[in-house]
């Protein structure tokens, strides 16, 4: 057994991509960790909404305790599919709930090699902030080595723009000397 | 007692009313507070009887319509709508993120329009939560979709929203022609909500759903049925000079029989709907704003706010509501804010609707809440997770209060 410790983030909508990265890049053999982060801010959102009603109509159906249950059936049947996507249903699963970057480079501060992560943001508009902001932070804060993956196609090189005033044309060459 | 005076004292009240509504100490009903802060100010004559009198005789049957929507959308989920509609959300959208959100956008809208906004918060939103969990997608953007919407698409009937209701009868409206008037701003929201949201979430609008194990529930026919004919009870019982409340209570009638013959309710179930505490905090709340309004500060709106018809003064009415709503909360503002416009006919009312109903979408749930309900977090010792929510806010509020303003000074002119 190699004594890497690799961890892959899986998120919804893109962790087939990380769980594949990580199949063809690392010896099998190596030691893997499936984490999920589901972020509080959704279900604190659906909950201020109901506080804001001031709590009324419908008594005892808080929705806050069935967004708990539902997200966490939820992070628990992803871990699950990536698990088997991994062709290990043993492996090490960590679920969280937080704040996602930041449960994510808890999650990686001590004895982890490398962090598999898909790019988050919007892929369409390629530029310095298409790394939406959890990848961002992550790339920023992780102390150990980041693998980003691209989740679907890569873009190919013609995704990078001309550059924005043309190419400097080369200097000319001096000939003053000639011209006298 | 001093003017001076009363008004500080109704002021506190108010405030105590309002953080006793949002904290609920140990549970306890948002009546507890209230009801004692009204019968302290009738008790010590700051707001005298006859007044009081006349508030709540002209808030019972906006709180009677209240009681019978709450029963109807509650008996909508016993008849499993909700849960149709979500799984019609999941086969609809073929796993595809976008389309998943433009069919929450319509459904949240509808549901909204027709059951009232407390019925997309609380019976909508964990549907659509459970839906996009089941189709492994990422849920921010059909959750925010939702509580946006609950706000910004509660502009298009009077039982959309109850601050719509507190202002249906002050505008002097039949429910069609409010309807036929709020139509183009309710578009119009929504369509600002869909640019702005579709843009913000563009990165977690990613991936495939995996549709597998999603199949589309038989449709409730019989509670749908019942719902349409509910929406057209409305509009003839207004045209024939009847409390629309009679339509809404007939169709609660309808739902509850069959659902309490099979066991699908109970008899407890419905009467816990009607949430009698909350009718009494609602009537309460209207008696404490009612107190401070007439010592000294109802003048003060009325001079502050402007009566006119034009685009500017509309504007000028639906920020000040806006800004309202979120220093005292959307309910006080109403209060508050369409007595004072009443009079200047049904265009300023209207636009102070549209302030208080899509303004509370920049904080939240408005200021005062957001603080209280701040520092009940903080006690909790968690984090406060909401700055993307609150980017959110002050990127769609502004140009929804634009637009819809624009397209309510618009509707007024094509329909008058």
């Amino acid at each position: 057994m190699t004594d890497m410790h690799i961890v892959v983030w899986v998120v919804e909508g893109t962790w087939q991509g990380c769980v594949d990265a990580a199949l063809q890049n690392f010896p099998a053999d190596s030691r893997f960790t499936l984490l999920h982060v589901t972020p509080s801010d959704v279900t604190e959102a659906a909950d201020a909404a109901s506080i804001g009603l001031f709590g009324r109509g419908f008594p005892g159906r808080k929705p806050n305790p069935l967004f708990d249950d539902i997200a966490d059936d939820e992070a628990s049947s992803l871990l699950a599919a990536a698990a088997a996507r991994l062709g290990d249903p043993d492996v090490e699963r960590l679920s969280r709930r937080g704040r996602v970057e930041r449960e994510v480079v808890r999650a990686v501060a001590a004895g982890v090699d490398v962090l598999v992560v898909a790019r988050d943001g919007d892929r369409s508009r390629l530029g310095p902030r298409s790394l939406g902001h959890a990848t961002r932070f992550i790339v920023d804060h992780a102390p150990c080595a980041v693998m980003l993956v691209w989740p679907d196609e890569t873009p190919g090189i013609d995704s990078i723009p001309p550059p924005k005033h043309g190419p400097k044309p080369p200097h000319p060459p001096h000939h003053r000397h000639d011209d006298r | 007692m001093p003017s001076a005076l009363a008004e500080t004292l109704a002021v506190l009240l108010l405030i105590a009313t309002l953080g006793c509504a949002i904290v609920r100490p140990r549970g306890l009903p948002e009546a507890v507070v209230a009801v004692p802060a009204a019968a302290l100010l009738l008790l010590l004559g700051v707001l005298p009887l006859g007044q009081a009198g006349t508030e709540a005789r002209s808030l019972a049957p906006t709180i009677g319509f209240l009681a019978a929507v709450l029963v109807l959308a509650n008996l909508c989920d016993r008849h499993s709508l909700f849960d149709a509609a979500g799984s019609w959300m999941a086969s609809g959208s073929r796993g595809r993120p976008v389309s998943l959100l433009a069919l929450v956008f319509t459904a949240a809208s509808v549901v909204t329009a027709v059951l009232s906004l407390d019925a997309t918060v609380v019976l909508l939103t964990p549907v659509v939560f459970a839906t996009v969990a089941r189709l492994r997608l990422r849920a921010k953007p059909h959750v925010y979709a939702c509580t946006h919407l609950a706000n910004s698409a509660s502009l298009l009937l009077p039982v959309s929203n109850l601050t719509n209701l507190l202002a249906f009868g002050a505008s002097g409206l039949s429910f069609a022609r409010f309807g036929a008037i709020m139509a183009l701003p309710w578009l119009a929201a929504i369509g600002v909500e869909w640019l702005v949201l579709r843009r913000f979430f563009a990165g977690d609008l990613v991936g495939h759903g995996e549709t597998t194990d999603v199949r589309p529930l038989p449709v409730p026919v019989f509670a749908a049925t019942v719902v349409a004919l509910t929406l057209v009870g409305f509009f003839v019982t207004s045209a024939l000079n009847v409390s629309p409340a009679f339509a809404a209570l007939g169709g609660a009638l309808a739902l509850a029989v069959p659902a309490l013959a099979r066991r699908r309710t109970s008899i407890g179930d419905v009467a816990r709907s009607i949430d009698v505490p909350f009718l009494a905090f609602v009537l309460a709340l209207g008696l404490v704003v009612k107190a401070i309004s007439i010592h000294g500060l109802g003048s003060v709106v009325t001079h502050i706010v402007p009566g006119g018809t034009g685009l500017g003064s509309l504007l000028l009415i639906a920020v000040v509501a806006a800004v309202l709503a979120n220093v005292i909360n959307n309910l006080p503002a109403a209060l508050l804010l369409i007595p004072a416009v009443s009079g200047a006919g049904a265009g300023p009312v209207l636009a102070v609707l549209i302030g208080v109903n899509t303004g509370p979408n920049l904080t939240y749930v408005g200021s005062l809440a957001t603080l209280l309900w701040r520092r009940v977090l903080i006690r909790r010792g968690e984090e406060l997770p909401i700055g993307e929510f609150l980017r959110l806010g002050a990127i769609t509020v502004p140009p929804v209060l634009i637009a819809t303003t624009v397209a309510l000074w618009i509707s007024l002119r094509l329909v008058g």
